[in-house]
C-alpha cells in the first residue's frame, strides 16, 4: 500500500521583476501533470529558493526570469544547492533568456532552458525524464 | 538507504525533510523510522490553524511565527493544501505568506498535499508533526487545508485548535452548524478592519455563550479580533494561546487529552495493520472478484457475503 510518489517541485522567480504569469502557468501546468508544486511567489533571493528546496526536500526547481537577471540568479541558485549537499534537485529556466546565454547556463548546471513558445507538454516530458532517482 | 533517525535527532534540516518525504510516501521503512522517533517527541506545543479558504490562515501563521521568533522560540509549520481528485497533483501556495519566516534556520516551513485524505489534513500530518517535535521544534503550527464545515480532523493532531474566520462569508445561520463552529479553543476574527467584523465577533460571542456544549468545557472560548496583514491582534492571538495552554497543562487537561490521542493514533495503526493483513488474505486467491460477479448476476448480496467471508476468516484460525 505504498503511495505513489510524487515528483515535488518549487517554482521560484528571484530578482525583483513582477512579471510571474509565466511562472504561475508553469506552476498549474506542473500539477495538472500530478506533480505538488510549492509556488513561492515574486522577488526571491536564490537563499530563499534554496532553503525552499532543502525544507520541501524537491526533485525540481524550476526558475523564471524576465528582466535579464538570469546569468547572475539562475547559476547562483545551482550553486548554492550544492553548497547545501542538494546535487540531486533538477533545476530549468525559463522566461526571456537569449540564445546566447543558454550554453553559458547550461554549462554552470542549469539542465535546460524553456523560451517563449515552448509546448507545456515538452517541459513536463523533460521534467519527468530527467528527474534523478533517489 | 541509511538510517534517518540519529540525523534527525541531531539536527540536520536534510534528514529531516528526507524522512518526512519517505513517511508521506508510505515508505516501507519509514514505520521503523517513526518507531525510533517516537521516544523523543511529546515536547512540542502543537497548535492547529483551521478556518475557510481566504480567511487569512497562512498570513496569520506567518505573524504567530514571528512572535514566537521574539521570544527565542524555535517552530515548525505544517502546511496542508488540497491534491486534485483527477490528477493528484497540487499547488502549494502557503509558503507565499510565509515571507517572514523565510530564511530564518529556526522556522522550517514543509508544504503537504491531501493525496485525496479528507478531514482537512494529509494522512501522514500527525507523523510529520512528530518528525518536528523530535528534531526540537519548541511549537509547531498545523495550517489546515481551507476548510468547509466538516473538516475537523485537527482537533485531534493539535493541543490547541485555533478557527479563523473573516467577514461576508455567510449570514447568523453559518454561525449556529455543527462541524469546525465547534472545535475551537480560541476563535479568530480576522481582516477585522472591514465592515461586518463586529456583526460576526457577536455571533460568534452568542455561539458561545448559548451552546450547551461548549459551555459546559471548563475552558472558556475567547473570541478575538486580528488584522492580520497589519499585525494588529496577532501579540494578543499569541498570549491567548499561552493561557490555553497553561489551562490545558494545570487542569490536567493535557495529560487525558494525550492519552485520547494516543489511544486514537495506536487504534488507526492497528486497525490498517489489521485491514492490510486480513485484505491481502481475502484478496490474494482472485475468489472476491468471482463474488462480485455474482452479486452483479443477482445470485449473492454483498451483505451476506461480507458477513459470510468474516466468519470463514475467524473459523480458520
Amino acid at each position: 500500500m505504498t503511495a505513489k510518489k510524487r515528483i515535488k517541485v518549487i517554482m521560484a522567480k528571484p530578482g525583483l521583476d513582477g512579471h510571474d504569469r509565466g511562472a504561475k502557468l508553469l506552476a498549474r501546468v506542473f500539477a495538472e501533470a500530478g506533480m505538488e508544486v510549492v509556488y513561492t511567489g515574486l522577488r526571491q533571493t536564490p537563499e530563499m529558493i534554496v532553503e525552499a528546496a532543502l525544507q520541501e526536500d524537491a526533485d525540481v526547481v524550476g526558475l523564471s526570469s524576465l528582466s535579464g537577471v538570469h546569468n547572475y540568479f539562475f547559476p547562483r541558485v545551482v550553486e548554492l544547492l550544492k553548497e547545501k549537499g542538494l546535487d540531486n534537485v533538477l533545476v530549468v529556466g525559463g522566461g526571456i533568456i537569449p540564445d546566447e546565454d543558454v550554453p553559458g547556463l547550461k554549462d554552470a548546471g542549469v539542465a535546460a532552458i524553456f523560451g517563449p513558445g515552448t509546448r507545456t507538454e515538452d517541459i513536463v516530458k523533460f521534467v519527468e525524464e530527467n528527474i534523478p532517482n533517489t | 538507504m541509511e538510517n534517518l533517525v540519529p540525523e534527525v535527532l541531531q539536527g540536520s534540516i536534510r534528514a529531516m525533510a528526507k524522512l518526512i518525504t519517505l513517511v508521506e510516501n508510505e515508505d516501507s521503512r519509514s514505520l521503523e523510522f517513526l518507531g525510533a522517533i517516537y521516544p523523543h517527541t511529546g515536547k512540542a506545543h502543537v497548535l492547529g490553524i483551521t478556518g475557510s479558504p481566504g480567511t487569512g490562515k497562512s498570513t496569520l501563521t506567518d505573524k504567530i511565527t514571528a512572535v514566537l521568533r521574539q521570544r527565542n522560540q524555535t517552530v515548525g509549520i505544517i502546511a496542508v493544501d488540497p491534491s486534485s481528485p483527477f490528477t493528484g497533483g497540487a499547488l502549494l501556495g502557503d509558503r507565499i505568506r510565509m515571507q517572514r519566516a523565510f530564511g530564518d534556520p529556526d522556522v522550517f516551513i514543509r508544504s503537504m498535499a491531501t493525496r485525496g485524505n479528507l478531514g482537512g489534513l494529509a494522512r501522514s500530518t500527525t507523523d510529520v508533526i512528530k518528525i518536528m517535535d523530535a528534531f526540537g521544534k519548541d511549537w509547531i503550527i498545523v495550517e489546515t487545508v481551507g476548510v468547509g464545515q466538516d473538516e475537523v480532523d485537527i482537533v485531534k493532531a493539535a493541543d490547541t485548535t485555533v478557527v479563523v474566520l473573516a467577514p461576508g462569508l455567510g449570514d447568523t445561520i453559518q454561525s449556529m452548524k455543527a462541524g469546525v463552529m465547534e472545535i475551537a479553543d480560541l476563535y479568530v476574527i480576522n481582516k477585522a478592519d472591514r465592515s461586518g467584523a463586529d456583526a460576526l465577533v457577536t455571533e460568534v460571542r452568542i455561539r458561545v455563550e448559548q451552546d450547551a456544549q461548549i459551555k459546559a468545557r471548563p475552558w472558556q472560548t475567547p473570541v478575538l479580533k486580528t488584522v492580520a496583514v497589519e499585525d494588529q491582534g496577532t501579540e494578543s492571538l499569541v498570549e491567548a494561546v499561552d493561557h490555553h495552554r497553561k489551562f490545558l497543562e494545570e487542569s490536567g487537561k493535557l495529560k487525558k487529552v494525550r492519552w485520547e490521542k494516543t489511544r486514537q493514533e495506536t487504534l488507526s495503526l492497528l486497525k490498517e495493520e489489521i485491514s492490510r493483513n486480513v485484505l491481502e488474505k481475502i484478496l490474494g486467491n482472485g475468489r472476491f472478484d468471482d463474488l462480485i460477479d455474482d452479486i452483479i448476476a443477482n445470485r449473492k448480496d454483498p451483505y451476506t457475503s461480507v458477513k459470510e467471508i468474516v466468519e470463514t476468516l475467524f473459523s480458520d484460525e
